[in-house]
């Protein structure tokens, strides 16, 4: 596998994981509106993790993008862990995309100034889908967070919850320096300083308050999960899996 | 979003300069919100440039009854047309 392989199904994992978690809110969304508003999402993440996942196979010229996203078990998806996470109730799920659409919108930035230049094109296409998708997110929690009591203390929880997934988030691990170092990759630990402002000013709008760094959790980009990937992964999945090569 | 939430009139501009058209209505709490779901709801095949929204009670339409009074004396009042004229050629949206 070379790194570039991995860099870009990285980035396909994380993308493919959160529009598979956004979809399960499809009939089972607060009001139509937002119900057509996240599957509009879930989609976009869908169209991300395909072309990256695209590119990927172009890559290894032996397997399908689809042999990507359907033929990989748990310990192959590289995904961060952040995204794997359950939906709970809206405000987890806004949390939850919130956190991930700041990282989104600073890395596709940075993304699209990479040397590789189909990196570079996928990158420019997501980030007007992920300006929107931060919009969405950021609005609804400033909403939910000063909101009501109750809407304001969930939010929170979820907030408290989840915060020990962001740590993974800027880590960068010996494949992404040596791809940084050849102008390729993005430097995640450099994000950080931004990522803070951008949510700090969030939270403050959303009279949130900023959970204290503890524990950290990571281990995505080595296929460690938490164990809610495999249940993911074997509902995705199984079509393929109990029928393979199925068509339509 | 709450139960009776406010209903907003849609109105989608498909090109530049060219005039908002009611597209339909949605349900929202403020004005970003309706924004947002008017975009999901009405240009998700690609319909517009420009979205407003109105809050539906603010909109005041006439009423069926008074469509006699309103509309019928225009009938007959041809002169109102403008088909007396040549349109110059290359115009549109007219």
């Amino acid at each position: 596998m070379s790194s570039l392989f991995t860099y870009t199904l990285r980035i396909a994992d994380s993308s493919l994981i959160l529009g598979q978690r956004m979809s399960e809110w499809c009939s089972k969304g607060p009001t139509l509106e937002e119900d057509i508003a996240l599957s509009n999402i879930s989609l976009d993440m869908f169209g991300q993790a395909n072309g990256f996942y695209h590119y990927a196979a172009q890559l290894d010229g032996t397997k399908s993008a689809d042999d990507l996203a359907f033929l990989r078990n748990e310990r192959e998806f590289f995904n961060h862990q952040l995204v794997e996470q359950e939906n709970g109730n809206f405000g987890t799920t806004i949390v939850r995309s919130f956190l991930h659409d700041v990282f989104n919108f600073l890395f596709y930035t940075q993304l699209a100034n990479s040397k590789d230049e189909t990196l570079s094109a996928l990158a420019s296409k997501s980030l007007k889908e992920v300006k929107y998708h931060f919009r969405h997110s950021s609005n609804w929690l400033v909403r939910l967070g000063d909101g009501t009591a109750e809407s304001n203390a969930k939010t929170q929880v979820a907030l408290e919850e989840l915060w020990m997934y962001t740590g993974e988030l800027f880590e960068m691990d010996a494949l992404d320096t040596e791809l940084l170092n050849l102008g390729v990759a993005v430097d995640n630990s450099a994000l950080k300083s931004e990522w803070d402002k951008m949510v700090n000013n969030t939270l403050a709008k959303a009279k949130l308050t900023r959970p204290e760094d503890a524990y950290m959790a990571t281990g995505g980009k080595k296929g460690l999960h938490t164990e809610y990937l495999g249940f993911i992964l074997s509902e995705m999945q199984f079509l393929q899996r109990a029928y393979p090569d199925a068509k339509w | 979003m709450a139960e009776n939430a406010t209903v907003w009139e849609v109105f989608i501009q498909s090109k530049n300069g060219l005039a908002h058209k009611h597209a339909g209505n949605v349900h929202a709490d403020d004005k970003v919100m309706a924004l947002e779901n008017a975009r999901e709801l009405y240009t998700r095949r690609n319909e517009g440039s420009c979205i407003w929204v109105v809050k539906s009670e603010h909109i005041t339409s006439s009423e069926a009854e008074d469509s006699e009074a309103f509309f019928d004396p225009s009938n007959d009042k041809m002169y109102r047309h403008p088909t007396f004229y040549t349109m110059p050629e290359g115009s549109k949206h007219i």
